[in-house]
């Protein structure tokens, strides 16, 4: 079967769903059915790239030269066929749960809602699809717009602000990313992405290399929240709780990450990283803001900006994982990607059930909610308990080999990080299950459980966190991919 | 036949139409327009049709009459020619179509008039691009100025006074210019600017030489709102009637800047004009003070159609940045703005035009979200423009951009490099304070739900230019790749 085309078709999908998702705006059923049918076709389509991907293969699409020289190009490489599995798959679940939580909330602007969301899904596919530094831009950036509509939700003083925030770290960032990779296509002359990196024989003063490495690290730990660059991200939390959990567990700050993957795997490539010293800042700065915001967790009584606290400490196992250069390591940390994923919506999605069943958002509020929300709560203790890396959840197999590439690398500072910041998650997560479940609630009779549409993606992505630490290539070989991934960036040498 | 007559034909479509407008509107007031879209639309078909030959064929030079230089009159339509000459008219053409309302509205019972003027200023930024002669240059440059005089003059209460003081402003610049052609003519005793050129190397550090580029740099800076010779513009694009702003503004400064082009890249030549002192680096930094002050400025105004003139102010600086870099791909990245700016400026100040139709004001700080549902599409345009102004890909205003930002790392231009960024982020200011407005409550004002209008577009002759500029910013994204190759081609060395 010929799938050059399957790459363009997944990130057009949900692009083109936003015409019909804006005509139907008068009946919310079939506007909500144009959504959940893109999400299912989107998912479709990337399946169909993954057995290519198991063996190793891209499959490329050049569409237009946007410059001269530089074309519009997408390429589903492994990594890329990865990431968008995560993110398609979870925009199905999403997709429901809004329907649940918009309806449940009685949320305005509803149109204007899904639309932003179709959007923001053909961007994430593009920024995993992209060939090119140029052609990432572009989707990095159409991400940001497409965001912005939903940060500002609710469009309450709160929301704007943080809207305002966003869009100033984000931009900002973009901005960067236009000038680092102009740097590099005017070293290299090339800005493809190739495992490994562009650099090939150039060599550059260290100091050029340097500031070349702080341009990108600027722009793309602004969405991967790596400290100081963080503070949009409780933020933007004013956002409804399934934006939240999509694009602020999964799409956007991952986006993040696998920004961060792709420079330091195929823009500046190992060698090169390792070379010129540039991981060693990566790894401080990883580690640094893994226990920092940890800490400032620990102070958060609103939920929502907890786990957003605890998404930053999270983003940088990834990014610490990736920095490690080593293959255990990278493998860990790409494998951090899916587990964060499937654990943080999870508690996400639990935190905006709570909001629309309860109408509660502080933790100090939640005194024996489990009671009346079982199954919410259950997957919540799953959910944390995995992040805390407790087995058999899938956060302990990815820190795992988080800290086996650390060892790997001889490095025994980031295992001290791993097993601190463990011991920090449980800390901040503890409180919230031990309320829920073992001090007496207040209130409560008249509540049951959240809507089905809710309750039913929660326990399956909670589910899911469970099988994915039990057997990691259950589905789709997702072991396999991420070390294959992992080595086909140490190899690059020699093809 | 046609192809060799071209260059002709452009011009003298709108000395006739200029004629006929008078004519015909003499009879019937209202056939001034429709002949004035008729002019400036045969006009945009013959530029279209020279720029493809020009491209295919080479440059043209144009005799009048068959008399040779120095004797005759000479046209140059080449490659940059045609490319300036095909932009403004094109943008000319919409503006026209859409300034039927506006000029019943704004200013009744002068249609005649002003098409009339709109014809002979369009006749003197037509003639400025294609003459090959300095002297002649200055005789187009000053029927333009006085016929945008005129324009700028008809509008609000303070219009007079603005176009009054761009008049003094306008004029010292075109003074100045002139000055510089007397030293040129002593020096060389030719006013015809490709013989000039060829002269020149052997004159490389004649003092007359030098104060004559200066001259000449200063008097056109003033036409193309180089900071600091900027500050007749706001004041007349604020004040002056919306069609005439959107006339004026998209094209104006940039013909000043062709002429800049031509002095600079093909008159002196880069090495000449830098031969005693840096003046192209001069002009750079210029630039790019023009291009921070104008975002700062736009900041802070509460008036649209100011913010958007200190944002030519600012776009002008890129402009003449890419100029000064003096490379081909700042060259081509110069000229890709050029096209790009005309487009989104005629599309934003068309748009400020309906809003003052439609609200009878353009005041921002007055924008509401009711905006979003009586003219959803109107919003939907100056989204799309603003976003193109901010230089965010695919749009058409990225990819100028980008190249600028390429050629400053190639020339390791950091402080320009960082100015570009800079003033990208200062765009999203301001734009997106619009935005903001338009598509969302205003939680300041105790605002608790969204505010509901009547879907009350203006009529269709305002819609349809205001949304195929509009769209035409994303098809020249996409298809820039192509357009730049094109204008790679007309650098000059």
């Amino acid at each position: 079967m010929d799938l050059t085309l399957i790459p363009l078709l997944a990130v057009l999908v949900s692009l083109v769903a936003v015409v019909p998702i804006m005509l139907s705006s008068s009946r919310p059923n079939l506007r909500e059915f144009w959504t959940i049918l893109a999400a299912v076709i989107k998912f479709g389509l990337v399946l169909l790239l993954l057995p290519g991907a198991l063996e190793g293969n891209s499959v490329e699409i050049h569409l237009v030269d946007l410059a001269p020289g530089l074309p519009l190009a997408l390429k589903a490489d492994p990594l890329g066929v990865f990431f968008a599995v995560i993110a398609s798959g979870l925009w199905i679940f999403t997709s429901f749960y809004s329907i649940g939580y918009v309806r449940g909330a009685g949320e305005h602007k509803q149109t204007r809602y899904f639309a932003s969301f179709a959007v923001c899904l053909s961007a994430t596919i593009g920024i995993a699809f992209s060939a090119n530094l140029i052609t990432f831009i572009l989707f990095y950036e159409m991400l940001t717009v497409a965001t912005y509509p939903l940060v500002i939700h609710n469009e309450k003083k709160e929301a704007v602000d943080a809207g305002r925030k966003y869009l100033a770290f984000t931009l900002t960032a973009g901005l960067l990313l236009v000038a680092a990779s102009a740097l590099v296509y005017h070293y290299t002359g090339t800005i493809d992405f190739a495992p490994g990196g562009v650099f090939g024989d150039v060599t550059l003063p260290h100091n050029t290399m340097l500031i070349l490495f702080i341009l990108f690290l600027g722009a793309v730990g602004v969405k991967a929240g790596i400290m100081p660059l963080q503070s949009w991200l409780p933020a933007a939390m004013a956002a409804p709780t399934p934006v939240s959990a999509l694009l602020h567990a999964v799409a956007v700050v991952k986006s993040g990450v696998f920004a961060v993957t792709r420079v330091v795997g195929y823009v500046f490539g190992v060698d090169v990283m390792g070379d010129y010293g540039l991981n060693d800042i990566l790894i401080v700065l990883a580690g640094f803001t893994i226990i920092v915001a940890s800490l400032i967790a620990f102070n958060q009584d609103n939920l929502k900006r907890r786990l957003a606290y605890s998404t930053v400490g999270h983003l940088s196992y990834i990014v610490l994982g990736v920095a490690l250069l080593t293959p255990t390591g990278i493998t860990g940390g790409i494998m951090h990607i899916a587990a964060h994923a499937t654990m943080k919506i999870t508690l996400f999605f639990c935190a905006g059930a709570i909001y629309v069943n309860l109408h509660r958002t502080e933790i100090s509020n939640l005194d024996g909610i489990a009671k009346v929300m079982p199954w919410t709560m259950g997957a919540f203790v799953i959910g944390s308990m995995g992040l805390a890396g407790i087995p058999p959840i899938n956060g302990f197999f990815s820190k795992w080999n988080l800290a086996l590439g650390a060892l790997e690398g001889d490095m025994i500072l980031p295992v001290v990080v791993l097993v601190v910041s463990g011991m920090l998650n449980v800390g901040y997560f503890f409180p919230i299950l031990y309320r829920a479940y073992f001090k007496p609630g207040i209130g409560l009779e008249k509540y049951g459980e959240a809507s089905p549409l809710m309750v039913v993606p929660i326990v399956i992505t909670a589910a899911l966190s469970v099988l994915f630490g039990l057997f990691p290539n259950l589905f789709f070989g997702f072991f396999d991919l991420a070390v294959d991934i992992s080595t086909s960036l140490f190899n690059s040498g020699s093809p | 036949m046609i192809e060799s007559h071209l260059p002709a034909y452009i011009a003298l479509t709108f000395v006739l139409f200029s004629v006929l407008i008078p004519v015909f509107g003499l009879w019937k007031s209202e056939l001034s327009q429709p002949l004035a879209v008729l002019g400036a639309g045969i006009a945009a078909g013959f530029s279209l049709f020279g720029f493809f030959d020009v491209i295919n064929d080479g440059a043209i030079r144009y005799y009048f009459g068959g008399w040779e230089p120095p004797v005759g009159i000479e046209f140059v339509y080449d490659g940059l020619s045609a490319f300036f000459v095909l932009v403004i008219n094109a943008v000319a053409f919409f503006v026209l179509i859409h300034s039927h309302h506006i000029s019943k509205r704004e200013f009744p019972g002068k249609e005649m008039p002003y098409y009339s003027l709109a014809m002979l200023m369009l006749l003197g930024f037509n003639g400025m691009i294609l003459t090959g002669d300095l002297f002649n240059l200055y005789v187009f440059l000053e029927i333009a100025s006085l016929a945008g005089y005129a324009l700028i003059a008809i509008g609000d209460k303070p219009a007079p006074y603005a176009a009054f003081r761009y008049l003094i402003i306008g004029t010292a610049g075109g003074t100045l210019y002139l000055l510089g052609v007397g030293y040129m003519y002593t020096v060389t005793g030719t006013l015809n600017i490709i013989d000039m050129a060829a002269m020149l190397p052997m004159l490389y550090e004649s003092n007359a030489v030098f104060a004559a580029l200066i001259l000449m740099i200063v008097g056109i800076g003033v036409k193309a709102a180089l900071f600091p010779m900027h500050g007749w513009l706001p004041d007349s694009y604020t004040y002056a009637s919306s069609s005439s702003t959107a006339l004026v503004a998209p094209i104006g400064t940039k013909v000043a800047a062709y002429i800049l082009f031509r002095i600079i890249l093909w008159l002196f030549g880069i090495e000449i004009t830098d031969a005693v002192a840096p003046i192209s680096y001069i002009v750079g930094v210029l630039a790019c003070i023009g291009i921070l002050y104008g975002s700062i400025m736009a900041i802070a105004q509460s008036e649209m159609k100011r913010m958007l003139a200190y944002s030519s102010v600012s776009q002008i600086g890129y402009i003449i940045m890419g100029l000064s870099l003096a490379n081909p791909w700042g060259f081509a990245g110069a000229l890709l703005h050029v096209l790009n700016h005309a487009v989104m400026k005629a599309c934003l100040f068309m748009i400020s035009g309906q809003l003052r139709l439609k609200e009878g004001h353009s005041d921002m700080s007055r924008f509401d979200d009711s905006y979003r549902k009586k003219y959803p599409w109107t919003m939907a345009s100056f989204t799309i423009a603003a976003i193109s102004m901010i230089g965010l890909p695919p749009l058409a205003g990225f990819f100028s951009k980008w190249y600028l930002v390429l050629e400053t790392i190639d020339n390791s231009n950091w402080l320009f490099l960082v100015v570009i960024l800079i003033s990208s982020l200062l765009n999203a200011v301001y734009f997106f304070r619009v935005l903001e407005k338009v598509y969302m409550m205003d939680p300041s004002k105790g605002q608790k739900k969204p505010k509901d209008g009547e879907y009350s577009e203006p009529k269709a002759s305002m819609m349809i230019p205001t949304s195929i500029l509009a769209i035409s910013l994303i098809v020249i994204g996409f298809a820039n790749a192509l357009i730049v190759g094109v204008l790679l081609n007309i650098f000059p060395f």
